[in-house]
């Protein structure tokens, strides 16, 4: 079972998010409460337009909710109005995200994509260099570590895109379809990894999916309709 | 990590072909920059070339090279005798075309005395004039070599040497022959007409005038002073050498100067249009890079970084690539090609501030993307 003593790394208390005014307004959230903790795999599960992207893009910060509050790692970041003034480095110190198509800068190789984040957080660039070769040989991809992202395989790929995830070691991971390019062997893989770095480093992982493959992988499983967290599915394992 | 670097290296071939296009582009802005200057170089040289300070011309007239001017040359030495005037010469200028190995060649025909002003300052290969008659210095862009002869008129020239840059604003190569031959050339008739006109009774037009005299003046004497003096003959007028060359270029070449100023500012608004829309695409290109970048934490600086230094590279490559294929054929071109270092250092900037601006339009399309774009597979 779920053990709630531990910290509480992501905490929504109710959030909501509509589009528009009037007869035009849609309620993507209404009203949710979300406490997610350290070490916790959660899945965010529901239908197109469910607002799970909505949920994910608010715990990014990269869309403002339109009211309730935002707890991220134990700092308050929004409170009816984003309460830090630079997200992009708020993003940079306590978030990673996954992508479901990877999305690595296709001219940097797979050294630099994970480099490039720890410089943008200050590290030097032999320090940026060193600590990305030994994320990518702990994810079993440091013999690909030269090479360019067209050459590398899905899983591959995947790889490097976590090892950038989790270069500047977030609190929080992000994960949109993280497995929705992969096939089932690969994903449970992927998702086995992502289990064990958020015990590793207590962090929490929120990841949208679709995939019913993995779902055993998750702790807690949210479904989302119409705006609403509408069932705590249960603890899957 | 330059980001910039790194996407031109990635994308090497077609950022070089960007750039090739480019450089072409920039071959022709300093191609048209270099035929302004040649023009305006071309006309002051053939004016500056006898190093005169004072040009006698007919009453009433711009001179030999705005309109045409007839001066008795028996006036020379009464200009000669001006206080103030240290040397005088005689000079005519006239427009032929000769034929040669088959095609005709069109001439700007200068003639001088020897001894005297108007002459080649600076004789490129062989030697100036020597004889009386039937030789010629020509300059090098009529493919002439010493040695070799060309019929002018009736009569046939021996090269005896050559001369650079000295053309006519029109752009025809100069030669140099002798005042007495150049006299002949203007004014001799071909065999018929000069049989009609002896069998009317008629004499030959005489070598009495020529197109202008030209004079050197003591330093310490003032040439508008002296101009002053001319001017009380009343059928002589003179102009100081700044007055004609103000004359040449505000008059002569100023139609064609403004035409190729005109089109060299077309060229540079294309440019300007062309880099704008280089930069645009490309960074429209990379948005979904730019959102992820945004995702992953960085800053404006680095998104602005990437796109103005890739533009600055654009325009930097671009501009070398122009200038040294501009290097490489500007003597290929039939009128001269002048390029200072002023032109290529103006383009620099021009093209520097145009990059920068260019680049704002993309930098503006990026600043504008959603990071959450990324997002979304």
């Amino acid at each position: 079972m779920l053990d709630d003593s531990r910290r509480v790394i992501v905490e929504i208390k109710s959030v909501a998010k509509h589009y528009g005014e009037g007869d035009a307004r849609v309620d993507a959230l209404r009203n949710l409460d979300l406490k997610v903790h350290a070490g916790e795999v959660v899945a965010l599960l529901g239908p197109s337009g469910s607002g799970k992207t909505t949920l994910l893009n608010i715990i990014g910060c990269i869309i403002d909710p339109s009211k309730g509050q935002v707890s991220l790692d134990g700092e308050m970041v929004y409170d009816n109005k984003w309460l830090r003034g630079d997200l992009r480095r708020l993003r940079l110190d306590k978030i990673g995200f996954i992508f479901q198509a990877h999305n690595l800068l296709p001219f940097l190789n797979a050294t630099d994509n994970v480099a490039l984040v720890l410089q943008l957080a200050g590290k030097t660039a032999a320090q940026a260099q060193a600590r990305a070769v030994e994320l990518l040989a702990y994810l079993e991809v440091g013999n690909r570590a030269r090479a360019m992202p067209a050459l590398l395989s899905g899983g591959e790929a995947q790889r490097v895109a976590i090892a950038r995830a989790l270069a500047n070691s977030p609190r929080i991971i992000l994960a949109d379809e993280p497995t929705a390019a992969l096939d089932s062997k690969r994903a449970g893989i992927v998702m086995d990894l992502l289990r064990k770095l958020a015990a590793e480093q207590e962090a929490c992982i929120i990841a949208v999916t679709h995939d019913e493959k993995i779902l055993d992988r998750f702790d807690r499983l949210f479904n989302l309709r119409d705006g609403r967290l509408e069932d705590i599915i249960g603890d899957a394992r | 990590m330059n980001l910039a670097f790194r996407d031109v290296r990635h994308n090497l071939f077609r950022f070089l072909l960007t750039c090739l296009g480019l450089g072409l582009l920039m071959t022709v802005v300093l191609a048209m920059m270099g035929i302004y200057n040649g023009l305006v170089a071309d006309a002051l040289n053939i004016v500056k070339a006898p190093q005169a300070d004072l040009w006698v011309v007919e009453a009433d007239t711009q001179g030999p090279f705005a309109e045409a001017s007839q001066v008795p040359n028996a006036t020379r030495d009464a200009v000669a005798r001006l206080y103030g005037v240290t040397q005088a010469g005689s000079i005519t200028y006239q427009t032929v075309e000769a034929p040669f190995e088959g095609a005709t060649m069109r001439l700007y025909v200068i003639g001088y005395e020897r001894g005297r002003l108007g002459g080649p300052q600076t004789i490129t290969e062989g030697r100036g004039l020597q004889a009386s008659h039937f030789e010629m210095v020509a300059d090098s862009k009529t493919g002439l070599t010493p040695g070799e002869t060309l019929m002018l008129g009736r009569n046939r020239f021996a090269v005896v040497g050559l001369v650079r840059d000295t053309m006519n604003s029109g752009g025809d190569p100069a030669v140099f022959l002798t005042l007495a031959d150049a006299q002949v050339l203007q004014t001799q008739l071909a065999p018929p007409a000069a049989r009609v006109q002896a069998a009317r009774g008629g004499t030959a037009p005489g070598g009495a005038t020529v197109a202008a005299l030209i004079a050197r003046l003591d330093p310490s004497v003032d040439p508008r002073s002296v101009a002053q003096t001319v001017r009380q003959w009343k059928h002589l007028s003179a102009l100081t050498q700044a007055e004609q060359e103000d004359i040449l270029i505000q008059s002569v070449v100023d139609k064609a100067r403004k035409q190729i100023g005109l089109f060299l500012g077309i060229l540079l608004t294309v440019s300007a249009v062309v880099i704008a829309l280089i930069i645009y695409t490309m960074t429209m290109e990379k948005l979904k890079q730019i959102a992820t970048l945004k995702l992953i934490g960085a800053p404006d600086r680095v998104i602005i970084g990437l796109i103005v230094q890739q533009s600055v590279a654009l325009g930097a490559v671009g501009l070398t690539l122009g200038l040294g294929l501009i290097l490489l054929v500007k003597d290929y071109f039939p009128r001269r090609v002048l390029l200072e270092p002023v032109n290529a250092l103006a383009l620099t900037g021009i093209i520097l501030v145009v990059c920068v601006l260019a680049s704002g339009l993309g930098v503006r399309a990026a600043l504008k993307v959603d990071p959450a774009t990324a997002l979304g597979g």
